[in-house]
């Protein structure tokens, strides 16, 4: 709370910068009636002035946050005494820093704290304070000379509005290059903790090994918990959900769009596309619910009663719901694509005798296909990297089977169990989870783009 | 299809015409565009019985949770027990044993059971929640302490289940999570009319519990919330402005391009990516806190932005360049131009694409669970930087609860989670309808 007080005083400077750079030019050319003497409207000599004080103030406010805890933690660690700190390793260390500022914040200690440790929280707190009174002193500093500096250079003749207009393009840009900032800091980010993997486990091992047990031993003597980081089991999973996904709504998706966009009556369609959409707006988690609780004991149930064995976390399960999720995705963009065949294609099959289903075979499938194939990728995309029903219908166990009835598990149940709970961020668990991710994003970035280039191809031919 | 009358034919080798080989085609191309037909037909009621089994599922699992066991006690608030100095200082009456009195009430109401362990198993139906109920009671009005009142106290979740209906009673002992003696005292309550189903007002007023008949959702309402806002409060300026520069100002060089294709991707990317990236860039360079609705709303501003960005662009181009052109007529900057008379008649579009990328936030659970927004938290947070969790994860998490009356529970917050969403999709498509202009 004490950050907000500040921050709506510097908000007070800006309204007064505002003010008072719109008064000091209609001052500078004699009283509000000669303001046609004036370059720019009054108001833009305010924003002028506004932005002066502002932008410094805020720059250096943001980077100031973003780096004080790392410079604080520094400083902190570098005062820690050294018989704390001998022999530690990096992790450890951590802890430690972090034991420091729960007891500087007040929260629970892991361990009952030094003499030492005290020492270093209430240095820290100290610290904190110090960086806080600086940080907000050199703020109100830019932001008054930068009020001044403006309110200096205001005259008849400043051209206040292109400033205004100038500093607000470099704002637009600077937003619309946040897709590519993300970008970047997705692909950067999942890489290095990637490569970090890769330094640990070879890559050979990660991507053709079979054998999956990220639980790496706590202790020497501990049986079962070697380790081993073989992601086929995961990728083999993976595909098979995705696959039964597929199988479920594709011939679902294309056949409804088939249906509504050539047979239905106009009152069906009205009623019965919206309806379907519904399935698309529904939260994944609320599907994972269904899958765990309704359908997975349901298949087992009928499995048992034919004499299947099924394990309670069945692939099909998850896949049979991943279908339902994604049918609207595929009808939607089916649709829109057999809307895009044009009519005269329909009116010649009909004038050679064709039947309608005939024409919709042989003319406008035919014709439709790259669009639908473009569709269909985007759902394998979205069946690969959709977490939430299969983190909580399928299983953990990583096997190696075909077996729809078998439990198995996905890429992104793994990142999740991997990065939930206590993590260290050194050990080679933590860091498979980035290797998963970076897999992840390259496999659905290359669907993502063919499926977009062959859509956008698809549009134009018949545009 | 019935084809018209063919001229007369001159037939072929065989002798037979084209119209006898496409008559006696006719019966099997009819039954074949029957069958397709109706194989739609299948395909569009199996969509929409999917929607309807979903919809029924969760309604029948979830509609018990919004009603609540009590059952009746007259407790004697003994002084003895409460505060055996007469000190009546806060403090004391708030360690008082309350579970004692509600004992004590108990035993006098079955005054047969004796056995020690079936007196644990007494006491166990009503809540652990339910001295606190009196402490409140007490703490507010210390006038109460050496009365009896009767009080609907919070009955403990197996009773709840038992109350709506959801334990079988044929079903062998031992497989039952209440005993025959346990359904005895209960059936007896019942004949006394101390068993009673209320509104379950805790279920909107609670923060999230280990007991379910404790749990609540308003804690992970609150965090929706605070994400919620700040995501829209981060992603809409930056999302309308890269729109606006994109549509409107950018020049087509390969650098524009670039950022286009960017975005159509980010829209595809899954989700659970962007949890990745928080944690290791916000949490991890900047040191944002985690398990905050700061943090949520940062990687959500991300996954949403795209969304927006691609509807303010179709809200721009529906503005027709007349405007434009006007507004540049009578000597307005370009700038001028766009944010006098553009943005406004392109709002309403822009909005709609807000609120579906809004809805689109609420729902999404994977990318929370990367930056620690899973953890259990009690307190209802209130702020943007209290630790909090959200709606959907509180769902996830409820589902792998063992309890039996979590699942009634899950089933409700996924209905109230639904209601937010199609209030939200409603909003967008009003206003659509309102505001939307054919020029």
């Amino acid at each position: 709370m004490s950050s907000w007080l500040p921050l709506l005083a510097l908000l007070g400077v800006l309204a007064l910068a505002y003010q008072l750079g719109q008064k000091r030019a209609v001052a500078a050319v004699g009283g509000p009636t000669c303001i046609n003497n004036l370059h720019s409207l009054p108001g833009y000599y305010g924003l002028y002035t506004a932005l002066w004080a502002g932008i410094p103030a805020i720059l250096i406010l943001a980077l100031w946050s973003g780096f004080q805890d790392h410079l604080v933690v520094s400083l902190v660690k570098a005062e820690l005494p050294a018989s704390l700190t001998e022999g530690l390793s990096e992790g450890r260390l951590g802890l430690l820093v972090n034991d420091v500022k729960n007891l500087a914040t007040g929260n629970i200690v892991s361990t009952d704290p030094s003499p030492e440790i005290q020492a270093a929280a209430a240095h820290y707190l100290q610290l904190r304070r110090i960086a806080g009174f600086a940080l907000w002193g050199l703020v109100f500093a830019l932001a008054g000379g930068g009020l001044a500096l403006a309110l200096k250079r205001i005259g008849p003749q400043l051209r206040a509005r292109n400033g205004v207009e100038g500093t607000l393009m470099v704002v637009l840009i600077v937003f619309s290059s946040m897709a590519i900032l993300t970008t970047l800091g997705i692909v950067l980010s999942v890489l290095f903790e990637s490569l970090r993997f890769f330094q640990q486990v070879p890559w050979t091992e990660f991507f053709f090994g079979t054998e999956w047990s990220p639980q790496t031993a706590m202790r020497a003597d501990q049986v079962g918990s070697t380790g081993a980081f073989g992601a086929v089991p995961l990728f083999a999973g993976t595909m098979l959900i995705s696959l039964i996904a597929m199988l479920v709504a594709v011939p679902i998706g294309l056949m409804s769009a088939i249906y509504l966009s050539e047979y239905a009556p106009r009152t069906l369609r009205a009623w019965a596309k919206p309806m379907l959409e519904i399935l698309a707006g529904i939260p994944t988690v609320v599907y994972g619910f269904f899958a765990a609780l309704t359908v997975a004991p349901a298949i087992r149930g009928w499995g048992e009663a034919l004499g299947l064995t099924v394990a309670s976390e069945s692939a099909l399960a998850a896949g049979l719901v991943m279908g339902i999720m994604i049918i609207p995705f595929v009808s939607s963009l089916s649709d829109d694509v057999i809307n895009a065949v044009p009519q005269a294609m329909r009116d010649g099959s009909y004038a050679l005798g064709a039947t309608q289903s005939e024409t919709v075979r042989r003319v406008i499938l035919p014709a439709a296909l790259p669009g639908i194939v473009g569709g269909v990728l985007l759902a394998v995309s979205r069946a690969i990297g959709e977490t939430m029903i299969v983190v909580m219908a399928a299983g953990m166990s990583a096997r190696l089977t075909a077996n729809p009835l078998d439990a198995v598990t996905t890429v992104t149940v793994q990142i999740v169990t991997l990065l939930t709970g206590d993590q260290e961020f050194d050990s080679p668990k933590t860091l498979a989870a980035f290797a998963l991710g970076l897999t992840l994003f390259a496999v659905t970035l290359v669907l993502n783009v063919i499926a977009l280039q062959i859509v956008r191809k698809y549009r134009e031919q018949y545009e | 299809m019935n084809s018209p009358v063919v001229p007369p034919p001159t037939g072929d080798a065989s002798g037979r015409r084209v119209i006898d080989h496409v008559n006696a085609s006719l019966k099997r191309r009819h039954a074949a565009e029957r069958r397709f037909r109706a194989l739609g037909m299948a395909a569009v009621t199996l969509g929409l019985l999917f929607v309807a089994v979903l919809f029924i599922d969760i309604v029948a699992k979830g509609y018990t949770a919004f009603e609540q066991t009590y059952i009746q006690l007259p407790i004697a608030f003994d002084a003895e027990v409460i505060d055996p100095d007469g000190s009546r200082n806060a403090e004391t009456l708030a360690d008082a044993d309350y579970m004692a009195l509600i004992d004590n009430a108990l035993m006098a109401e079955f005054p047969e059971v004796t056995e020690r362990s079936d007196q644990f198993a007494l006491s166990a139906i009503v809540s652990v929640g339910a001295p606190y109920q009196l402490q409140r009671m007490v703490l507010a009005d210390p006038g109460l302490i050496g009365k009896t009142e009767s009080v609907w106290l919070l009955a403990d979740d197996l009773v709840d289940m038992f109350a709506k209906g959801r334990v079988d009673r044929r079903l062998p002992e031992d497989h039952r999570q209440l005993d025959d003696r346990t359904l005895g005292w209960l059936d007896a309550l019942a004949a006394k009319g101390q068993l009673e189903k209320r509104f379950n007002t805790g279920f909107f007023t609670n923060g999230d519990s280990r007991e379910p008949e404790l749990a609540g959702i308003a804690g992970a309402l609150a965090g929706s919330f605070y994400t919620l806002v700040l995501t829209l409060v981060f992603s809409f300026p930056i999302g309308v402005g890269a729109a606006l520069y994109l549509q409107e100002f950018a020049p087509k060089n390969r650098w524009t391009d670039l950022i286009e294709v960017n975005i159509n991707n980010l829209a595809a990317v899954p989700s659970i990516v962007f949890g990745l990236l928080g944690l290791a860039v916000f949490i991890g360079v900047f040191g944002v806190p985690r398990s905050t609705p700061l943090i949520g709303a940062l990687v959500m501003t991300l996954m949403t932005l795209p969304t927006i960005i691609i509807a303010s662009r179709a809200a721009l181009t529906s503005v027709p360049p007349s405007i434009r052109e006007a507004a540049l007529g009578v000597g307005a900057s370009p700038l001028q131009a766009q944010f006098h008379h553009v943005l406004p008649l392109a709002m309403p579009g822009m909005l709609t694409g807000a609120i579906l990328g809004m809805a689109r936030a609420l729902g999404e659970t994977a990318p929370l669970l990367m930056i620690g927004m899973i953890a259990f938290i009690v307190d209802v947070p209130h702020g943007f930087t209290d630790p909090s969790t959200v709606l959907p994860v509180q769902i996830y998490l409820w589902a792998d609860s063992p309890e039996r009356a979590f699942v009634e529970r899950t089933s409700a917050a996924i209905m109230v989670l639904l209601a937010f969403l199609m209030l939200m999709n409603l909003t967008a498509v009003l206003l659509r309808r309102r505001f939307e202009r054919r020029w």
